[in-house]
């Protein structure tokens, strides 16, 4: 009886699990699927071809800039990443181990502006990358970004871990501020920054309306804006490729997720759930 | 305090508050300003107009259906994707033979850029030769125009915003679900009581703060969204997806109203203020709740 009742339970368990991996899949699956097929059965509606190629592929890399989106994407998002670890590490640094007038109020300045979303800062923030003419170039994508509030919410929590003692052994060993920082808060702290890293690059990389707003060259549209050139120049003629275009551009971060997610899970666990 | 300690701060201070000023402060202040004002085309202040921009959008039909529009959004993401993601993270517990796998896939779409997710589904929503519609004339039912029909596109925009959403939600439920004591499923099977009820009455229960952080982040993200809607729609049919970041691009970047345009960025800042400081109320009794 018992066994029975467990059979019917693993098979209501398996179809759960294939029912809800048929959602998620799907729409992966089928644009994956239909890179592979010629445009012209495509717009036929045709779901299986005999003329299965990377042709697709192929004209995406050498007749559109994806290539090149992907780079300035890279670029853009890697310094991001680097500038917002130092700038974040720093301003926590001063947050914690500096004793200065107004730090704790000046603390909470920042912290408020973590309520403000940047979309509705974009107007006065386009009149000034306007006139500081950094309109399409990859610093119109950085310089906004140098540094993040939320950054340093998270790293100065990470540094008040730091006990106490560590900080008055540096201090008996004539440690300037400077050492301290960059030998024992940055290597205690690899963890948090770690997690800011990830943190930023993505949140970077998945920018869309500011660079659509500032650039307005293949030479430095991120790869979210270049996706969009190509889909209104190219939707309603060329799905293969798009599709092609669209799985160039996933591949690699579906890659880094699966390899990294071991890693991602614990350090998500340890910043959200713990 | 001390004028070394005070030196220091210049240095390690500087940077950031430098940025946080010219991004931050003075295009907040410089909105609230402008929120008063009538622009010319090059958003220049003209006319001092006070509160009129605020009367005149809180009185205009448009502007109240796209809150409207908004607040429908939001709700039916936030309790969607909590719901899905709730399943995803119970279903990938189920002990059975490659449960590993279903993980992997269940956080899929956590690598899936905005961009990429448009392109996915537009295909997917493609009247004749998209899959949903394929199906649709297959079973006889009639064929949807999923992107020019106002409900529709509504429905397809809320349906990829959740799929988009699901593999962030998914990997922290689950990460919560990992935390609940075995011993007290061990407790509730010994007294025979069913899965349903192990779920509203322990587990819900013990995850509920990471329930909370959840559904208020999902909450203010649907309200900053703006990628699928410039993917997918363009804030049309008519107007039913015209939500109230895309209405402020539109509005400023399209119409050249930047007046109007950061009257309704203050509100969209006031409304999303208000959901932080929830979260943070939040996170502060999860910290003492250990």
């Amino acid at each position: 009886m018992i066994e029975a009742h467990s059979k019917r339970q693993k098979v209501l368990e398996y179809t759960v699990l294939l029912l809800l991996t048929v959602f998620i899949l799907i729409p992966f699956a089928l644009g994956f699927w239909t890179s592979f097929l010629p445009t012209a059965d495509i717009s036929k509606g045709a779901l299986w071809s005999s003329h299965l190629s990377f042709d697709n592929y192929v004209a995406a890399i050498t007749q559109t800039p994806i290539i090149r989106y992907l780079f300035n994407s890279l670029v853009i998002s890697l310094l991001t990443m680097l500038a917002q670890l130092l700038f974040c590490s720093m301003s926590a640094y001063a947050f914690v181990f500096l004793k200065f007038k107004g730090r704790d109020g000046l603390f909470y300045l920042v912290l408020a502006t973590m309520m403000l979303p940047f979309e509705a800062e974009v107007i006065p923030n386009f009149a000034t990358v306007r006139s500081l003419n950094l309109l399409n170039h990859y610093a119109v994508m950085v310089v906004p970004f140098l540094t993040s509030a939320f950054g340093i919410f998270m790293l100065r929590q990470a540094f008040l871990q730091i006990p106490a003692e560590v900080k008055e052994a540096a201090d008996v060993e004539g440690l300037s501020h400077w050492q301290f920082y960059g030998k024992v808060v940055l290597p205690y702290s690899r963890i948090s920054l770690l997690t800011l890293a990830a943190y930023s690059f993505l949140a970077s990389w998945n920018q869309y309306l500011w660079p659509m707003l500032t650039t307005f060259s293949d030479n430095f549209r991120p790869v979210q804006d270049g996706l969009r050139q190509l889909q209104s120049q190219e939707t309603f003629n060329n799905w293969g490729m798009i599709q092609a275009s669209a799985a160039i551009v996933v591949i690699p971060t579906l890659l880094v997720l699966f390899i990294g997610q071991h890693y991602f899970k614990s350090g998500l666990n340890e910043g959200a759930v713990k | 305090m001390n004028a070394r300690d005070r030196f220091h701060a210049i240095w390690f201070l500087g940077p950031s508050l430098l940025v946080l000023a010219i991004f931050v402060f003075y295009p907040m202040l410089r909105t609230l300003y402008l929120s008063l004002f009538l622009t010319n085309n090059l958003g220049k202040p003209t006319v001092f107009v006070g509160l009129q921009n605020y009367l005149s959008l809180l009185t205009s039909s448009s502007y109240l259906a796209s809150l409207q529009a908004t607040f429908i959004y939001v709700i039916a993401v936030s309790v969607l994707t909590l719901i899905l993601g709730l399943l995803l993270a119970q279903a990938a517990s189920f002990k059975v033979k490659g449960s590993s796998f279903f993980r992997t896939v269940f956080s899929g779409t956590m690598g899936v850029s905005v961009s990429v997710a448009a392109i996915f589904w537009l295909f997917m929503f493609n009247p004749s030769i998209g899959l949903l519609d394929q199906i649709a004339s297959a079973l006889n039912l009639p064929v949807i125009n999923w992107l020019t029909q106002p409900g529709w596109a509504m429905t397809a925009i809320v349906i990829s915003t959740v799929w988009m959403n699901l593999g962030f939600t998914f990997l922290i439920l689950f990460g919560a679900l990992q935390t609940v004591p075995v011993n007290l499923y061990e407790a509730a099977q010994i007294e025979g009581v069913s899965k349903t009820y192990q779920f509203f009455h322990i587990t819900l229960p013990m995850i509920s703060p990471t329930v909370f952080f959840v559904s208020i982040i999902t909450l203010i993200e649907s309200f900053k969204s703006f990628g699928l809607i410039d993917l997918m729609t363009a804030g049309g049919p008519n107007n039913a997806t015209n939500l109230l970041v895309y209405r402020i691009y539109q509005d400023a970047f399209l119409n050249g109203n930047y007046g109007l345009a950061s009257t309704e960025s203050v509100i969209l800042a006031i409304i999303i203020a208000l959901f932080t400081f929830l979260q943070f109320k939040i996170l502060e009794k999860r910290v003492t709740y250990q």
